[in-house]
């Protein structure tokens, strides 16, 4: 226990001090630290409850736009401001700016709670795999409707207001909005598997049906559960919007078949089910794509889905869970040698 | 919207056009469909790259119509190339997932489609693309309907592959062994089926079937390296709807699917059609389930 709070010191000194060290990444490790909170967030489902989303990333998108629409449309009118003929000349001053940030994301992060509360009621009825594509449904379709919908864009997205200050303010500050934002997550998340809730959703994950007999609520575990999530990822969505400056349906907003791939495949690399396996996927995960990217000649996104599907395929318990059966007692568990033994010849007869 | 529907009642022709357009792409639905039923039912993977396949199957008629095939032939080529590509994804990944849980399945073969549409894109780039057969365009109902000829020509081509396919299934050794392993694997072994071999074939079976619908598609619709994920939902959509092993429902939902795509993009407008297609799988498998739940609160 001592080593991970040390561990967890390290990171947070390490996060604090990283732009004033190396600045010029600074920008680089605010979307890490994203990618850590979209791996946690994903893991209070797939792992923890055992209901794997493909379609969490509608959330991101969700707070983007909602953060967005607040930030805009407490001072414009959103329709004529997203509108190709506009003709507002759009400016804010520091105080707006700064007012619409921090309105937009609270409402970014309320917004993704309630409609993730309303998506519940009819998607937990799907078990299994039908609720993995009936997310990826969800997600599908979020981004056709938005990118279809004239009031804030459609395809052609928002712009988002610029940052009052200098260029290198705008970084320094979603940076530590950013690191913020995921050491929040990783507190929530591992303050939550302690509690009863926590032993909740294992029971869910392990046998539902024995945990609704077991007199546990289910419904109102998982809806809430996936509150909590779209909660983060709200956040994290708001964020990213603001980083990038410029929000669309497709790429930025909705990006399934990249981060909302990526939040699934980072978790499993990592190890599902465990408090630091998302952590540690996520940054394995992030510094390999980001140092062989330049390298790859545009084959990338190729050996993107090929180590996606190797992970899933042979190396399914990820390093966290490669690690507990390597060395169990490490982690707790104790095995008994005998009764290992003769399970190994059961199943090998 | 209401101008839409207003302008379907009085001018009838229109619903005329819709419902032939529905009807030839319909036909290709039910084509991939069938072949995700087919490795769902057998081998119980759930094919997320399906879509990508028949994407797969279109791009490799259009490299042959470079080096001089006419698409209507290359479907013969594209049929066999993508047989050994299949076979060849089944021996190097396939065959490690079926033991295993669906959710990983569901990830793997996404993983799949997403490394088949970036190999694409790079090879022939992003654009949207449609293959010309040369056949005629013909007009009925004094000029208000158009009828391509092609569209004809690849509704008759799929029903004779659809033919071929189910009456391999119903008479021939192997289709016997396929339906035998889906029925109960132990047993099928027990019997000495190599049921490794009847996975791998279904395997290539589909593809080969994807990679047929591909060819038609890119003649009479539009081809690009990322249109594959629709095509993925649509199948999902039908065989949900359908359940597997129900021929006759897999055609009735392809051909209803069809149908609801052509005139959502006319009544709502063309960008709110892929919304449709995913729109539709939410209801559907809400729709399912619901039933299911009715069943689960029996004492099983």
């Amino acid at each position: 226990m001592k080593k991970e709070t040390m561990l967890q010191l390290g990171i947070l000194i390490f996060g604090v001090i990283a732009p004033m060290l190396i600045p010029s990444l600074s920008f680089q490790i605010s979307i890490l630290w994203l990618m850590i909170l979209f791996a946690l967030t994903w893991d209070m489902m797939g792992g923890q409850m055992g209901y794997n989303s493909l379609g969490n990333i509608a959330f991101f998108g969700f707070g983007m736009y909602i953060c967005a629409g607040v930030q805009v449309g407490l001072y414009y009118d959103l329709a004529e401001y997203t509108s190709p003929f506009t003709t507002i000349n759009a400016t804010f001053t520091p105080d707006q700016y700064y007012t619409g940030l921090f309105l937009g994301i609270i409402a970014a992060a309320v917004g993704c709670v309630f409609i993730a509360l309303i998506l519940s009621t009819f998607l937990f009825g799907l078990r299994g795999p039908y609720f993995a594509i009936g997310t990826l449904g969800v997600a599908l379709a979020a981004g056709e409707l938005i990118g279809a919908w004239e009031y804030i864009g459609a395809g052609s997205g928002i712009s988002i207001p610029v940052h009052p200050g200098e260029a290198g303010e705008k970084t320094q500050l979603f940076y530590y909005l950013t690191l913020f934002a995921m050491i929040g997550t990783f507190l929530f998340v591992k303050w939550l598997y302690g509690t009863r809730w926590g032993l909740a959703m294992n029971a869910i994950r392990d046998d539902e049906e024995k945990a609704e007999a077991m007199g546990i609520h289910t419904y109102r575990y998982k809806s809430m559960t996936w509150a909590f999530s779209a909660f983060f990822l709200g956040i994290s969505g708001a964020l990213f919007g603001n980083m990038t400056g410029f929000i669309e349906p497709l790429e930025v907003a909705f990006p399934t078949v990249t981060f909302g791939i990526f939040m699934v495949a980072m978790a499993l690399l990592g190890g599902k089910g465990t408090l630091w396996g998302p952590v540690l996927g996520a940054t394995l995960f992030h510094v390999v794509k980001e140092v062989t990217w330049t390298y790859l000649l545009g084959w990338q996104w190729v050996a993107l889905g090929l180590l996606i599907v190797l992970n899933v395929v042979f190396f399914q318990e990820g390093i966290m869970g490669w690690m507990a059966r390597k060395w169990p007692e490490r982690f707790g568990l104790s095995v008994d040698s005998h009764m290992s033994r003769s399970k190994q010849s059961e199943e090998a007869s | 919207m209401l101008d839409n529907i207003a302008i379907l009642v009085a001018a009838p022709q229109f619903n005329v056009q819709l419902l032939l357009d529905g009807l030839f792409i319909g036909a290709i639905f039910a084509l991939a469909a069938y072949g995700l039923a087919l490795v769902w039912g057998v081998m119980n993977v759930k094919n997320l790259a399906q879509g990508e396949f028949v994407i797969m199957g279109g791009y490799i008629a259009f490299g042959l119509e470079k080096v001089g095939i006419h698409p209507i032939l290359s479907l013969i080529p594209t049929i066999i190339i993508m047989f050994a590509f299949g076979w060849l994804l089944y021996v190097l990944i396939i065959r490690w997932i079926i033991q295993h849980d669906m959710f990983t399945s569901l990830l793997a073969t996404f993983g799949i489609g997403l490394v088949i549409q970036q190999a694409l894109n790079l090879m022939f780039g992003p654009e949207i693309q449609t293959l010309d057969s040369g056949l005629e365009i013909r007009y009925i109902m004094d000029g208000m309907v158009t009828v391509s000829e092609i569209k004809i020509v690849s509704f008759v081509l799929c029903c004779i592959l659809a033919l071929i396919v189910v009456l391999f299934m119903k008479r021939s050794r192997m289709g016997q062994a396929i339906r035998a392993t889906s029925q109960d694997a132990r047993a099928a072994k027990v019997m000495g089926i190599d049921t490794e071999r009847v996975y791998a074939f279904t395997f290539a079976l589909n593809a080969a079937i994807c990679g047929a619908a591909g060819v038609l598609i890119s003649m009479i619709w539009l081809i690009q390296p990322f249109y594959g994920i629709t095509h993925s939902i649509r199948s999902f959509v039908i065989v949900t709807a359908a359940g597997f092993g129900n021929l006759p429902g897999v055609i009735a939902a392809a051909f209803g699917l069809g149908f609801a795509e052509q005139y959502s993009g006319f009544v709502l407008g063309a960008e709110f059609q892929q919304a449709t297609v995913v729109g539709l799988l939410i209801v559907i498998l809400v729709w399912r389930q619901m039933q299911m739940a009715r069943s689960r609160q029996v004492v099983k």
